[in-house]
């Protein structure tokens, strides 16, 4: 019986050690080889990603990824990245790790990285820490984002002159205010081009869910939606509506080339355009250390996909007309008058939201259909 | 409810529970032996990566199925070793195979597309709606039940086949009995070890079925976590259904449709809590076994096999 269990562990253990090689590929490649060569570069520096779920899922963490390439091209610098890292205690672990193995930069990628990101951060003053999407910041950690409501206002605006049902429907991520800030900006657009247009939201309650991603995709285009917008991480929404006929609104990544030419655009992540030059002006001494960043379409690091063939030319000179007003400043998405849901004036003609009045959004404006849940 | 609704649904839930089914029957057979299964997600994810990949590179559904099952299979002989001739603890060694499993997969779908790139995202065949003439147009279940793909139409055919292994063969009583005595089976002269062997096999073949269902009909092509703890409701749902194939399937209808039901109503701007909802599936669990321990507990105690997850040996009868 001893025995049994015993080798019964052993097992265990091989096949968990076997799954963790799987999982928690750390690569180190690049600009080692290039100092070896006797290139120019002097000192290499060296960069490090956490990412929360694995690079193959085609959304957040591999538009991540891309930017994390982008870096690894520089002269003189190395990359090395950890995948699936759940948010928690292990993530402290993972980035003390990195910062103890000699990086000079490291890059956390998860909103639920920010705490234990602040931690390390303030065990190792001399390494630049650089949190995504959160808002807390240090001496040595900045913290940056992007303004993905800029883009998600101008999809709006292609889904809204696409629909034909005047029924969009939005595959919600959780209750938050960056997925509610989303759905507005989204709907606004929506309502710029086509006020008689409603945008039905369902919630998921999962980021990576793909059964229940494309159950509820299926559940608005039952209820007569013709063009499927989301926030989730996965393709599922989009091949849903595919299969039906219907139109999608993607999101993170330019999934054409997997979904084909039903899908409208998608409001994307560009991370090498802040990615690089931030590791650059490290390098150079002049990062300020503690920025609080959020950037817009003007930086590059929020963007639109490709077209679909069924965009009209109309359409698009009046999206790349916005996109340009968007860049010089003319124009803003949460500028008033907004009205929400219940026809209450939440901002005021002629006034702007505030960002830290955008980073805490809990209504949804006039043509959204569905609640915020609770809680 | 609009009868179009209530159709729609049923269709929807018996595509989303077909998994499921198949998972839980392989499982209830499996714990009819007398081998407890908790590698049941393992080896789904295993089958929905193994048959998208073997479909995707020889372009057939049928070799991307038995693909699915052979590796469930597998991993299912990988646990029978461990659990039955090294008798060690069952619940250990399937968490074990689910845990690999799992990481396996995300491994494999990154290796196992064209040039040993990641398979993410591909599209490859997939199992189409097969409209059965005549019985698609019966009102309201028509619709619902004959419009659905092979792998559904063959669960149909299964699981009165299981019952009337289970109840109505002498091989099929037998596997009751292995579950409850097996040192009786044995006296009869029946090698309980080697049926212990055949039947986790079975199971682990029946899971992995229930995986490729998710990646060449359900949701066609593969990305990460597409089982979704699907393995794990299967496990729990053997429970629900007293380890009986109808009342298996008719579980996984209910925990197919609810999603389907919350998503739908959410889309006609209820104003039901989604949180409300979400719980709805687990609130139903307990409901149902509450109701069938209460209405059969002087029988059989939810008719769990009495020597369920205890190793035998011949040796060691008491």
């Amino acid at each position: 019986m001893k025995f049994g269990r015993l080798s019964a562990l052993l097992i265990a253990l091989l096949l968990a050690l076997a799954a963790c090689g799987g999982d928690d590929a750390t690569t180190t490649t690049g600009a080692a080889i290039d100092t070896t060569n006797g290139t120019t570069s002097g000192e290499v520096t060296k960069v490090a990603f956490v990412y929360v779920a694995p690079i193959g899922d085609l959304g957040w963490t591999y538009s991540h990824e891309q930017g994390r390439l982008a870096v690894e091209a520089l002269d003189g610098v190395e990359t090395s990245y950890i995948e699936n890292v759940p948010e928690g205690p292990d993530a402290e672990r993972v980035i003390r790790e990195f910062a103890q193995a000699g990086n000079d930069i490291i890059i956390t990628t998860s909103f639920g990285f920010m705490d234990p990101t602040l931690t390390v951060a303030a065990e190792f003053p001399d390494v630049q820490f650089v949190h995504v999407s959160g808002y807390k910041s240090a001496a040595n950690m900045s913290n940056i984002f992007g303004r993905m409501y800029q883009p998600r206002y101008l999809t709006g605006m292609i889904a809204g002159a696409q629909t034909e049902s005047n029924i969009i429907g939005y595959v919600a991520a959780f209750p938050i205010p960056e997925v509610i800030r989303g759905i507005n900006a989204f709907t606004l657009g929506v309502q710029s081009v086509n006020p008689d247009a409603e945008v039905r939201v369902v919630w998921t309650n999962t980021w990576f869910g793909p059964p229940e991603e494309k159950e509820a995709a299926e559940a608005l285009l039952d209820a007569g939606a013709d063009v499927i917008a989301q926030h989730q991480d996965t393709t599922e929404p989009q091949k849903a509506a595919a299969d039906r006929g219907a139109y999608s609104v993607g999101y993170n990544t330019d999934s054409r080339s997997f979904v084909g030419d039903s899908l409208l655009t998608a409001p994307i992540w560009n991370w090498a355009s802040k990615y690089v030059p931030l590791v650059e002006e490290v390098r150079a001494g002049t990062y300020q250390g503690d920025e609080s960043w959020w950037g817009g379409l003007d930086t590059g690091v929020v963007d639109l996909a490709s077209y679909g063939p069924s965009v009209t030319q109309e359409t698009i000179d009046l999206v790349e007309a916005k996109k340009a007003e968007i860049i010089a400043g003319d124009f803003d998405v949460f500028c008033g008058p907004i009205i929400d849901q219940a026809g209450t004036e939440q901002v005021a003609e002629g006034t702007c939201m505030e960002d830290g009045d955008m980073l805490g959004m809990s209504f949804f404006v006039k043509g959204v259909v569905g609640e915020i849940p609770a809680g | 409810m609009s009868l179009d609704l209530i159709s729609s649904i049923l269709g929807i839930a018996v595509f989303a529970g077909t998994s499921l089914t198949y998972a839980t029957i392989g499982e209830a057979i499996t714990e009819r032996s007398g081998i407890l299964n908790l590698g049941v997600e393992g080896m789904m994810i295993m089958g929905a990566v193994t048959g998208f990949a073997a479909a995707f590179h020889t372009g057939s559904l049928m070799i991307g199925v038995l693909a699915a099952m052979g590796i469930g299979a597998l991993l299912a002989l990988l646990h029978a070793f461990v659990t039955i001739t090294l008798r060690a603890d069952q619940i250990v060694s399937g968490l074990a195979i689910t845990l690999a499993g799992t990481g396996l997969a995300s491994f494999l779908g990154e290796r196992l597309g064209p040039d040993h790139g990641a398979l993410v995202g591909l599209q490859g065949p997939r199992f189409r709606d097969v409209v059965i003439p005549g019985l698609s147009s019966l009102p309201v279940v028509g619709e619902a039940l004959f419009a659905q793909d092979l792998v559904v139409y063959s669960m149909y055919l299964f699981i009165p086949l299981v019952w009337f292994y289970i109840y109505r063969t002498s091989p099929g009583q037998q596997l009751r009995a292995m579950g409850e005595s097996p040192a009786t089976v044995e006296a009869m002269g029946i090698p309980v070890l080697r049926y212990r062997y055949i039947y986790t096999m079975v199971g682990g073949a029946l899971a992995g079925l229930g995986g490729a269902h998710l990646s060449l009909a359900y949701t066609p092509g593969w990305s990460e976590n597409l089982t979704g703890g699907r393995g794990w409701i299967a496990v729990a749902l053997v429970i629900f259904a007293s380890w009986r194939p109808a009342r298996a399937f008719v579980g996984a209808l209910l925990f197919g449709g609810v999603n389907a039901v919350q998503f739908r109503l959410q889309a006609s701007g209820t104003t039901i809590s989604a949180n409300l909802l979400n719980m709805a599936p687990y609130i139903m669990t307990i409901l149902v076994l509450v109701l069938v321990s209460s209405a059969s507990s002087l029988r059989s105690r939810l008719g769990a096999p009495a020597a369920l997850g205890v190793p035998y040996s011949r040796e060691e009868r008491t």
